[in-house]
């Protein structure tokens, strides 16, 4: 019988976590959650969630690192925003998921081969080298490195698109690429400069 | 007054039956637009979840460039038309984030304007143009159609302000005023999943069939939508989301196409046929005569 202690102590803490959370852009307010639980009962992925978006803001101001980081909420959700226009305090949870899911990524909290953070690099690199996203390019790239048995049950949806004109192969490309190395150089600048 | 127009990557691929209808709709209203020259990527959904500070600076390249020329800048895309406005909450919120976009788009030599307003096409057409004007201009009634209209989640929420936030009502009255009847669509602000499909396959599904089949259990016999990825989605994973469920089959098209074929444009020249549900049946059974 594998028994496993269900009320957490107050030792299993990270303060550190707590006042990073607090700090990052979309916590600043979460120390005014009531636990009224409207985020919950509106979000539409709660049901699928280990976390419910109440429990989430509970855990995650008190400084529950691991139960945050390692739960499966962060990459249900979808940033919808419907608990984030019904929080009567006014916390952008939203954000908050958002900041909660770059720092799992940062520190490596996903299954191998998952496909959001692959889904979420490739997009950034193809951002970076062309300045747009040439959809099927992206779809065949998170696939080839996620689950790529899957990519057989989709080629008939992408021939499909194909002979539709919806599944365009020829690469999207600005012009003045030189402009977003710039731009991505300077934030880059920035960000060390100011410790953001 | 002339429009800077910001299409997106996704209109120029999955999504592009969305721009020929916006166009040929924009041209029967004589609506002046301007695409923003050699715009980049919003960043979306996926880029925030990566690296937060560049996808502001992504997005502010875009808002500088429309505002070269231009007041307004049309977003139809409802992924870009966010987080063009979040980029511009973000920079009056946060001096730091105004600092660091600020400096990198002067790094290529572009100038913020906090002016520039970020429209949706459902705010430009309802408020700039008017449903008069367009009642007028309708040569092909849409004969009583019933449309279920889903708007999803982040052309509402969370910064928008020409609509309700839980009940909008922007693209029924729109499409009511080209003959279109609307039906009771509880379920229209609902998320239908996003990339999840994609990633968290079961999910995407679940999420996908309730729209559906809500759609159908009031009587819907297509459903409108307002962004691409809502579209390809809805439309893309019916026998899919069906197999999980029960059967559920609709024609899913962007509220452009309807509106376009009403003010007369042709089937052909605003992407009916890039469909996979065909519309055809159903705009015979209905008898609307379009070009």
């Amino acid at each position: 019988m594998d028994l496993k202690r269900t009320v957490k102590f107050e030792a299993d803490r990270d303060p550190e976590f707590a006042r990073w959370v607090s700090q990052t852009v979309g916590g600043e307010r979460i120390r005014h959650c009531l636990q009224c639980g409207l985020c919950s009962g509106k979000c539409p992925l709660s049901l699928y969630m280990d976390y419910t978006p109440r429990r989430l803001m509970h855990l995650s101001r008190e400084g529950f690192k691991e139960e945050v980081l390692g739960s499966t909420s962060i990459w249900l959700c979808t940033a919808c925003y419907a608990c984030m226009v019904e929080c009567p305090k006014e916390i952008n949870i939203t954000h908050l998921l958002y900041a909660l899911k770059r720092r799992a990524i940062e520190e490596g909290r996903y299954p191998r081969r998952f496909a959001i953070p692959i889904m979420a690099r490739q997009f950034s690199q193809m951002v970076r080298g062309s300045g747009r996203i040439t959809e099927s390019w992206l779809i065949m790239q998170v696939f080839l490195r996620s689950a790529i048995w899957r990519l057989l049950g989709m080629s008939r949806l992408g021939l499909k698109l194909l002979r539709r004109g919806r599944m365009p192969l020829k690469r999207e490309r600005i012009q003045r690429r030189a402009e977003i190395s710039a731009l991505l150089d300077s934030v880059e600048a920035t960000r060390k400069e100011l410790a953001l | 007054m002339k429009y800077a127009y910001y299409p997106g990557c996704s209109l120029r691929g999955t999504g592009r039956a969305y721009e020929e209808s916006l166009l040929a709709v924009f041209r029967a209203l004589d609506i002046d637009v301007e695409e923003i020259d050699d715009w980049n990527c919003c960043g979306a959904t996926t880029y925030m979840s990566v690296d937060e500070l560049t996808s502001y600076a992504l997005a502010g390249r875009n808002l500088a460039l429309a505002a070269r020329e231009h007041s307004d800048i049309i977003a139809p895309c409802a992924a870009c038309y966010l987080v063009l406005q979040k980029t511009q909450h973000y920079m009056r919120e946060y001096p730091n984030i105004k600092l660091l976009v600020t400096r990198a788009l002067s790094a290529i030599g572009l100038t913020y304007r906090e002016q520039v307003r970020v429209r949706h096409p459902l705010d430009v057409l309802l408020n700039d143009i008017g449903l008069k004007d367009i009642g007028r201009k309708v040569k092909v009634p849409l004969n009583g159609l019933k449309i279920a209209p889903y708007y999803g989640c982040q052309i509402v929420r969370p910064y928008s302000t020409f609509d309700d936030q839980g009940d909008p009502t922007s693209m029924d009255r729109l499409l009511e005023a080209c003959g279109a009847k609307i039906v009771r669509y509880t379920l229209k602000t609902r998320c239908c999943g996003g990339s999840q499909k994609g990633t968290l396959p079961e999910v995407g599904l679940d999420l996908i069939h309730y729209l559906l089949s809500e759609a159908l259990k009031n009587g819907a016999e297509v459903i409108a939508t307002v962004c691409p990825l809502c579209q390809f989605n809805l439309e893309s994973f019916q026998k899919e989301a069906g197999d999980r469920h029960h059967p559920a089959s609709i024609p899913v098209l962007y509220f452009s196409q309807l509106m376009a074929l009403a003010l007369g444009a042709s089937g052909d020249s605003i992407g009916l046929r890039r469909g996979l549900v065909p519309i055809e049946p159903v705009l015979a059974n209905k008898e609307i005569a379009y070009a």
